[in-house]
């Protein structure tokens, strides 16, 4: 059984913890690099990441052969339920006793807070895909994170800019009362006022609130011409359908801040069409992500969200990064990781800023009218591309102390 | 005044909802003594009924209304003949526990087959329109809502507390021993008890599946508030705790106008305060 370094794959695992220092011979501590991913998989987060999420890693170790410098790769996939001491204390246990070389943080800002500083603490490198806060790259950034995705701040340029260009110069928001909400509010607040517009109010409404119309008469009361809704998953979902119902669509357009194409589906075009939203991915872009995505949707009988495309993305290039140093050190491979563009399904020439920001180019759509829908899924007419640098955070405007 | 009495219509709808479910509540607790937490799962797995119900087989929103409360009380019967039957001489922290259970499981099975974003359910044709109420429009749908629920809710009330049917009921849960000498099967009667309350939670599901959207995880989000519902009017109290969910839904809609960050906690400020004046609710018996 202690037969060193043969038959690494049989029993890796068993040998793992004892070898955990001892010096191997290609740098990769344990003689396997070990990813862990921790998200939403049961709770309101788990259909734009969840199981389906962890899958598109797995599919991305797949795609890079299974081994990576001569070693095995594995995936801890485990639930944070939404709870921000729960992922932290994963998070460090994975750490320090299942020799876990790279976290991928799922959804939801404040347990991807957690995870980034325990990362931290352990030296240890975090690639935060589904969490929104742009804090992670801002007042709370760290030489340890990678935000991956997207953040409030592209939300907010996106969706903010075009619509206010689009003619609607006065807004109301209805905001998700906790850190994100207020957070996207905060963003998108300073995106319309720069660009001419003015908000006229806000209202704020307990997370996961089962009824949203008599938030909505107060926005309507407002007699604003665009409705941001500041909010996420189920509540955007229950916001749109009673605006919907109480013909509030008839007198305001409504701005969805952060929509998933789950949300859109769930919902279906008839509720959505004609909204604005931002993401940083579209599954019907071009050949590729079509190609990439009917393999992902013969999985799971639905397409891939902007997230699960980026965990599939992230784990494959930080598996490029490694089998270019041949080491799992966070250090070296966050290195080759900054010095390597990063071109595959998700990103065209995207590369990660020294605030942690991987940089690429975000999109805004239109949800498309129920007629001009082709096919199952079909929903997004792409409207406008914001290359580059154009939808994140200046220099200027960072707090970042590694970005100075 | 029209922000106010709009908002008071709309803390009526939601207060429709929360006096049905605490009525089933207050009837399974008052009859069974039953703390049933899988209320919120039956009122899920009736909305779940209903969506399954015109997906698959057809099968329209009125005719789901008289469907889906039988279905999901011939489930209570089953949860009720299986499991509760057991629980009855026992501490009632087993039957919290079992039902508790039972709700995840329930939770469990259609987040895996449905997944988490949920189910749009449309409104019958017949209610998809709105009235101008001069200080509000409000849908026609909601407006349903509030009709429906309060006869059902008064109906109940009135079946359990005015007819020799509901006498026979009370008496064989005080003392089931002498109802039996007379020739009454307790038994199935406390099962038809259950599957009676099952059947009303599934029935404000039908009622809910077209305002909100159906998921998986509609029930978790209400079955908290409606224990406060319940435990403020009474445990097993079914006038108070009609009465209590229709004043607690106008005082939360209340609270959405004017501390609409409180909205969330009204109620439980509410209970806490109650619990401290008058512990056996407010239209409970003192112990």
């Amino acid at each position: 059984m202690f037969k060193l370094k043969s038959n690494l794959s049989a029993c890796s695992l068993a040998l793992a913890a004892v070898f955990a220092t001892a010096p191997a011979h290609a740098q990769v501590s344990g003689d396997v690099i070990r990813i862990g991913f921790i998200t939403d998989l049961s709770g309101l987060y788990a259909d734009i990441d969840g199981p389906a999420g962890a899958e598109a890693i797995r599919m991305a170790v797949a795609d890079a052969g299974g081994n990576v410098a001569g070693k095995k790769v594995e995936v801890l996939v485990a639930d944070h339920q939404n709870k921000p001491d729960v992922a932290a204390a994963k998070a460090r246990e994975w750490f320090d006793t299942q020799g876990v070389d790279m976290l991928v943080g799922g959804t939801n800002s404040g347990t991807n807070l957690a995870m980034a500083k325990v990362a931290q603490e352990k030296k240890r490198l975090f690639i935060s895909i589904g969490a929104a806060t742009s804090a992670l790259t801002n007042e709370q950034c760290s030489p340890y994170t990678v935000h991956y995705a997207y953040d409030t701040t592209a939300l907010a340029k996106g969706t903010g800019n075009a619509v206010v260009k689009a003619g609607g110069k006065t807004w109301f928001f209805l905001t998700a009362d906790y850190a994100f909400g207020t957070q996207l509010q905060t963003d998108t607040t300073k995106v319309v006022e720069a660009a001419g517009g003015k908000v006229l109010g806000s209202v704020r409404h307990p997370l996961s609130a089962s009824d949203f119309s008599s938030f909505l008469l107060q926005a309507q009361q407002s007699k604003a011409q665009i409705l941001g809704l500041a909010n996420a998953g189920g509540d955007t979902i229950n916001s749109v359908k009673a605006a919907n119902e109480f013909g509030i669509t008839k007198t305001m357009k409504l701005a969805g801040l952060l929509m998933f194409i789950n949300d859109v589906h769930s919902l279906g075009l008839k509720a959505t069409q004609g909204m604005y939203l931002t993401d940083s991915w579209y599954w019907n872009r071009d050949a590729e992500t079509r190609a990439w995505s009917r393999k992902f949707f013969e999985k799971f009988k639905r397409m891939p969200s902007s997230i699960q495309a980026g965990d599939y993305s992230a784990t494959l290039q930080y598996l490029a990064a490694v089998k270019a140093t041949g080491s799992d050190d966070s250090d070296k491979v966050l290195a080759q990781m900054k010095k390597t563009k990063i071109n595959d399904v998700y990103a065209k020439g995207g590369w990660i800023r020294d605030d942690g920001t991987m940089v690429h180019d975000m999109y805004l759509m239109q949800v498309k009218s129920p007629d001009k829908s082709t096919e199952p899924w079909d929903y997004y007419n792409i409207v406008e591309t914001f290359k580059g640098e154009a939808a994140w955070t200046t220099k200027s405007e960072t707090k970042c102390a590694t970005w100075k | 005044m029209q922000v106010f009495l709009s908002q008071l219509m709309l803390g009526l709808v939601n207060g429709s909802f929360y006096a049905m479910l605490s009525l089933g509540l207050a009837v399974i607790f008052g009859l069974l003594g039953i703390v049933n937490f899988a209320h919120g799962a039956l009122y899920m797995l009736g909305a779940y009924a209903a969506y399954i119900g015109l997906e698959r087989f057809g099968i329209n929103y009125w005719v789901a209304l008289v469907v889906a409360p039988i279905v999901i009380g011939a489930l209570g019967v089953v949860i009720e003949r299986l499991f509760l039957r057991h629980l009855y001489k026992i501490d009632p922290i087993y039957g919290l526990l079992l039902t508790f259970g039972l709700a995840l499981i329930a939770e469990g099975v259609l987040r895996y087959s449905f997944g988490v974003s949920g189910q749009t359910y449309e409104k019958p044709e017949l209610l998809s329109g709105a009235t101008d109420l001069g200080f509000m429009v409000l849908p026609d749908y909601r407006a349903w809502v509030v009709v429906a629920s309060l006869v059902v809710c008064l109906g109940t009330w009135f079946l359990i507390e005015r007819t020799r049917l509901g006498a026979t009921l009370r008496a064989g849960t005080e003392n089931p021993a002498l109802v039996q000498a007379f020739g009454i099967n307790v038994p199935l009667m406390v099962t038809l008890t259950y599957a009676g309350g099952a059947g009303l939670a599934a029935l404000a599901g039908v009622l809910a599946a077209p305002v909100i959207q159906v998921t998986p995880l509609m029930g978790s989000s209400l079955i908290i508030i409606v224990f406060a519902v319940v435990v403020i009017g009474g445990m097993g109290s079914i006038l108070g705790s009609i009465i209590t969910g229709l004043a607690l839904g106008l005082v939360e809609g209340l609270t959405k106008v004017f501390y609409p960050e409180a909205s969330s906690i009204v109620v439980f400020v509410i209970m806490a305060i109650v619990l401290m004046v008058r512990p056996a609710g407010l239209f409970g018996k003192e112990a």
